[in-house]
């Protein structure tokens, strides 16, 4: 039986060139999908680079994790982003409903322009998001710590117990979930909000034993010791080489676009998103130097 | 020099009433194994703590005296500085690893140490192989069962080869056939890498045979330190509670010298002629358990031998099959299997029938799938293949008592009647987690019983961890009583000597399947891992598994062999079917 509390987005060794490739690649590969969609705000080009998050999740052996996130995230974040922007901006011509005067919000007019300027938002950080749990999925976290603790012990050592915490206190509370449901009152039927937040607040209250019973362990293995962690041996493999060459070429393309102006989009006072041969280029362009990595399938292992 | 030396340690926890270590002066020697005993509370574990340097350190409180962990003062050097001398290993292992994988959490110390990559890789190989978690390298730590867990976390403590190990109950987790090979393994670093090894244990009979010597703890002191022939003479006279089943084996039957173990027992009973090596090898063996699943089977006993001048066998055999009562099943699985979407199938075809006032012991290796089960009997899981019919109420309670607890107050968690058929309603305004280890169990049983409607069926996930003997003598006794009041009892365990105290019935599991199901001294009293020291040291003569039961037996044979018995051989022979069926 899988562990109790398992969390279901988390690290899990695959047979894929991703997994292959070590965790600081990865997370560069991640970061540089994240900045793409930072920098632009052309509709396009953000659905190109939600796909090539999702073909890349797919490719690693992620898209269900990924999946997952998308059907727990997408809908929320669109519904939060777009009515918070509908309400908020006094901006955009095309007024589809008129809603009166809302007191401290004023006059209420909801603008087409607006919401598909809160969808463009939402989008990004869609795209952000899942680059994110790509990263989590896909990037050992061993290798990524190690590396961090050469640049700054502190950071590391708060990383790694927040990171081991996360398996821990999602067991605890799977844990005192499931003996919730082995109370007399509580068989065959779902726990209740207040049930579900006794849970919650009897984890928190553990949270901190755990944290001092992790850190016990972290210092009697040596990690505040002064002396400086070896390197590891291995060379770059060719994975490394590929995906690192595939982050930076999808920083480029998304640096140049930026800075060129190609992908052009301007949500006030009218929708603007002119479909150039160029802006359309690039959204071809990006999941192409995005997933060509994957094409390399040899020598992977679990 | 001595590699762990305590001269007249006094320590207090922060806020604590009284002392956890009064005056605690010793010392042990490079390569030697040291087994610390001792009731719950008694101090083992801040023994340790104070070893490895977390006392005071980290838990804070008042602290008086001295501790030198290979020579360095706990005072002055941190719990990291002394961890690159000794290893520690503490009982919870889900806090005990830190790293994603297997391999990292294994070179994290060495990484720490700054040991060259090699040098890491090479001790991560050697050790993974040597604990035999070789196949684990590769795996991510969260996907690990508690048993691989615990072996990852002693490989954690070991990678870094160092001339100290101190461990908190290393085996809790652990099946039998696991814990004994544990207690090898230390045994072997012990002798072939001259590894001392402080070893905190409740269950004694697993590591006696393997220690030079025994501490024994009480009320925060050092009350005996010998070796464990004198640890077992002390204990016989001032701490019965600390016997070893094979000592008590002893005792009761007026033998001496008490044996540390299996082969000194047998040895000792084959010198006094008490020992039939040749009937008896085989003769639990010969048991007629059922194999294999199905209905449960009429649990007939074939005769198991039981000595010169025996005709009959002693264990008591069922009328008729099991389950055939009146009432009809209070729990039936018929054709059950749990399969992982994604992996495994957890249960393969279980069929099961359970009835009122049985006391039934669930027994098998880590994941053979027991806690499933009980999770599938009390509706937390549903087969994704066939039936699970239960009657009337099941109260089923899981491995960790205090995850039942989210309110501030005893009398918030259960009914004070609950509390009070529990003996708990002094503790009432007491918050839950600030009482002991055994009021705990005791109100975890409170609140799963305290429905309206008394169960009809109570079902135990390894109730015993982290129990002391005495603790696990009375919740047997408990359960005991619920099933003579016709409750069905079914319980989870490794441990086979608290299982001899309650069940009548063993249900063996392995890999999802019922191997073996029938009376307990049928399927427990052949077996090499699950059955009692009593079986081990018999060969499982006479079916007789339970102290008492091996103890007349023992005594029955001196009469014979002496010839001055005040019962004919037949007779006392009698009185063990009527302790066994009793002892039921």
């Amino acid at each position: 039986m899988s562990a109790p509390g398992r969390p279901r987005i988390a690290y899990r060794r695959r047979a894929s060139p991703l997994h292959a490739t070590r965790g600081t690649v990865v997370g560069a590969y991640c970061a540089a999908i994240s900045v793409a969609a930072l920098m632009t705000e052309h509709p396009l080009l953000l659905g190109s680079l939600l796909a090539t998050v999702l073909c890349a999740g797919a490719a690693a052996g992620d898209g269900p994790q990924l999946l997952r996130a998308l059907r727990r995230s997408a809908i929320p974040l669109f519904a939060l982003s777009v009515a918070v922007n509908l309400l908020v901006s006094r901006q955009g011509l095309t007024v589809f409903a008129r809603l009166g005067d809302w007191g401290a919000l004023g006059q209420v007019n909801l603008t087409l322009e607006a919401l598909v300027c809160g969808a463009v938002f939402a989008l990004r950080l869609l795209v952000v998001g899942l680059a994110c749990v790509l990263a989590v999925c896909a990037a050992d976290p061993d290798q990524l710590l190690g590396s961090f603790r050469r640049l700054s012990p502190r950071v590391a050592l708060s990383a790694t117990l927040a990171l081991r915490l996360v398996p821990v206190l999602a067991a605890d509370a799977s844990r005192l979930a499931e003996a919730q449901r082995c109370r007399p009152g509580a068989r065959g039927r779902s726990p209740g909000a207040r049930e579900r937040l006794a849970v919650l607040r009897a984890t928190v209250a553990g949270a901190l034993e755990r944290s001092l019973d992790v850190a016990a362990v972290l210092e009697m293995r040596g990690y505040p010791s002064p002396r400086r962690a070896a390197r590891k041996l291995g060379a770059r493999s060719r994975h490394d080489l590929a995906f690192a060459a595939s982050a930076g070429g999808i920083a480029l393309a998304a640096l140049a676009c930026a800075l060129d102006g190609v992908a052009r989009f301007h949500a006030y006072p009218l929708v603007s998103a002119p479909l150039d041969p160029a802006v359309v280029a690039l959204a071809l362009a990006l999941p192409a130097i995005a997933l060509a990595p994957f094409l390399d399938r040899a020598g992977i292992e679990p | 020099m001595s590699i762990l030396t305590f001269e007249r340690v006094s320590y207090s926890y922060p806020g604590a009433a009284a002392p956890a270590l009064r005056d605690v002066s010793l010392s042990v020697d490079p390569g030697e194994f040291c087994v610390v005993a001792g009731l719950s509370g008694s101090g083992k574990s801040t023994l340790l703590r104070a070893a490895c340097g977390l006392v005071p350190h980290f838990h804070g409180g008042s602290f008086g005296g001295t501790v030198l962990t290979a020579g360095l003062d706990t005072r002055v050097h941190s719990p990291a500085e002394i961890g690159a001398h000794a290893g520690t290993l503490l009982s919870d292992p889900e806090t005990q690893v830190v790293m994603a994988s297997v391999r990292a959490e294994i070179s994290f110390a060495l990484e720490n140490r700054g040991l060259a990559a090699a040098a890491v890789a090479r001790s991560v190989e050697e050790t993974a192989l040597a604990l035999g978690i070789a196949d684990l390298l590769d795996r991510s730590t969260d996907e690990l069962s508690g048993g691989e867990l615990q072996r990852v976390a002693l490989a954690g403590a070991l990678a870094a080869g160092p001339e100290l190990v101190l461990l908190d109950e290393p085996t809790s987790q652990l099946d039998p056939v696991a814990g004994d090979e544990l207690i090898w393994q230390l045994r072997r670093l012990n002798q072939e890498c001259d590894t001392a090894v402080v070893l905190v244990e409740q269950r004694l009979e697993r590591c006696l045979g393997a220690a030079d010597r025994v501490l024994a703890m009480s009320g925060g002191e050092v009350v005996c330190d010998r070796d464990p022939g004198g640890f077992l003479e002390w204990a016989a006279e001032h701490q019965p509670a600390l016997q070893t089943p094979g000592a008590r084996v002893f005792a009761d039957a007026g033998l001496r010298p008490l044996p540390s173990g299996v082969k000194q027992a047998r040895a000792l009973l084959r010198r006094e002629g008490l020992l039939h090596d040749a009937q008896e090898l085989g003769a639990g063996q010969a048991g007629p358990a059922r194999a294999g699943s199905g209905e449960a089977g009429s649990g007939e006993a074939g005769p198991g031998e039981a000595g010169p001048g025996v005709r009959r066998a002693p264990v008591r055999r069922r009328k008729g099959p099991r389950g055939s009562g009146e009432a009809g099943p209070v729990l039936q699985m018929r054709g059950v299997w749990h399969e992982l979407r994604d992996g495994p199938a957890i249960l393969r075809g279980v069929d099961l029938r359970l009835d009122g006032g049985e006391a039934v012991v669930l027994m098998g290796r880590n994941g053979a799938g027991k806690s499933t089960l009980l999770r599938h009997a009390g509706g937390l899981m549903s087969p994704t293949r066939g039936r699970v019919q239960l009657h009337g109420e099941l109260a089923l309670l899981l491995q960790n008592p205090g995850d039942l607890f989210v309110h501030e107050r005893v009398r918030d968690e259960a009914s004070l009647d609950a509390l009070r058929e529990l003996g708990l309603e002094a503790l009432a305004d007491r918050h839950p987690r600030d009482i002991s280890g055994g009021q705990r169990q005791r109100l975890a049983l409170a609140v799963v019983l305290g429905g309206e409607r008394a169960p009809g069926a109570i079902a135990l996930d390894e109730p015993t961890r982290g129990m002391d003997r005495e603790a696990k003598r009375r919740l047997a006794t408990w359960l005991s009583a619920r099933a003579r009041e016709g409750a069905l009892v079914l319980v989870a365990t490794h441990d086979c000597e608290f299982a001899v105290e309650f069940a009548t019935r063993a249900v063996l599991l392995a890999r999802g399947r019922v191997i073996a199901d029938g009376h307990v001294g049928e399927v427990l009293g052949g077996g090499r891992y699950f059955t009692t020291e009593s079986a081990r040291i018999l060969g499982g003569a006479a079916g007789a598994v339970r102290v008492e039961e091996a103890a007349a037996l023992l005594r029955a044979r001196r009469e014979e062999a002496s010839g001055v018995g005040s019962l004919p051989a037949t007779g006392r022979l009698a009185e063990i079917d009527d302790l066994a069926g009793a002892g039921r």
